[in-house]
């Protein structure tokens, strides 16, 4: 099963993610310079974090137009497996593969710290591994995490929420809400369930030295999926 | 021929920037601030002879580039014959 993890110019946890797919899930993995065109027979897409662009403009504002991307919105909308991680959830955003947008932290802080989130759906390609309400330890680390959208989209965005921000309990309380994000929302996906934004990094918690190995869940479940679907 | 535009959220947002702001103006002893809402200003030279023809470039730009559709509203004002 290969990856593909993208690089645009400003991105900073393209290695991170590579070590992870090929390291510790022991998965062949290339990376894909922003200019290029092709996938390179990918089976799953990661645009990694980072500040694309030094975040001109606005969040993935300006890497959406990469040349790669065309590449991936047609992968993404022929059923590809595509994650997105913080900057690249924001990538995702600007480009419309998923809906809605990312403003500034309540606080208007950057904030880099562990979370707890709850997987709010299991029967989807990027949490199969999960139990369903599962409370996962995961590190934040953005500015622009407020997740967003009109109020139809957030009712037709209701049951692609994946992720929730919430207390060790799994409880949905203020206090657990690091950015003020709308409902909660950490991660999400697309209508079709294949393309995946969340703003915790998966990467970064994936194996015990990390502090949590969590994250593996997420790869792992892509890693099912891929094989369910007779990607390469 | 030049064009400047202004980018804010949308109503009804909160602007953080904003609210904080207004907080600082009230504690310096301005008691008249309803709101503040912060934005992006962008000045853009064009090579267009006619206004409306810039104008409908810029709003081209604005609803592909310059501003999030989801979020942010913007006002393009042309100024003719002016120089950045």
């Amino acid at each position: 099963m290969k990856f593909g993890v993208v690089i645009f110019p400003g991105s900073n946890c393209d290695q991170d993610c590579v070590y992870a797919l090929r390291e510790v899930l022991g998965q062949p993995v290339v990376t894909l310079w922003h200019e290029e065109t092709t996938l390179k027979g990918c089976g799953a897409i990661v645009l990694p974090g980072g500040f694309s662009y030094g975040d001109y403009l606005r969040t993935g504002a300006i890497a959406r137009f990469s040349p790669i991307m065309r590449p991936v919105a047609r992968f993404a909308r022929d059923g590809g497996f595509v994650i997105g991680i913080c900057n690249g959830f924001q990538i995702l955003l600007e480009a419309g593969l998923l809906p809605g947008a990312m403003l500034r932290n309540t606080g208007l802080r950057f904030i880099c710290k562990f979370v707890t989130v709850r997987v709010e759906r299991t029967e989807t390609p990027f949490t199969n591994r999960f139990q369903p309400g599962q409370v996962v330890r995961l590190p934040i680390a953005h500015n622009e995490g407020r997740y967003t959208a009109d109020a139809k989209t957030l009712r037709d965005v209701r049951d692609q929420v994946i992720f929730r921000y919430c207390d060790e309990n799994g409880q949905l309380i203020d206090s657990a809400n690091p950015n003020g994000s709308t409902d909660y929302i950490a991660g999400i996906t697309n209508r079709a369930g294949n393309v995946l934004g969340m703003m915790p990094h998966p990467e970064r918690a994936a194996e015990p030295a990390l502090g949590s190995s969590d994250g593996r869940l997420i790869f792992e479940s892509t890693l099912e999926a891929m094989a369910a679907s007779g990607a390469h | 021929m030049k064009a400047n535009i202004t980018i804010t959220l949308k109503p009804g947002l909160l602007d953080a920037q904003g609210k904080t702001i207004k907080s600082a103006l009230e504690s310096l002893g301005f008691k008249g601030v309803r709101e503040v809402r912060v934005g992006k200003y962008l000045e853009i030279e064009l090579n267009h002879a006619r206004a409306a023809s810039a104008k409908h470039e810029v709003e081209r730009m604005c609803k592909k580039l310059l501003a999030n559709p989801v979020v942010e509203q913007y006002r393009i004002e042309i100024a003719q014959g002016s120089r950045l």
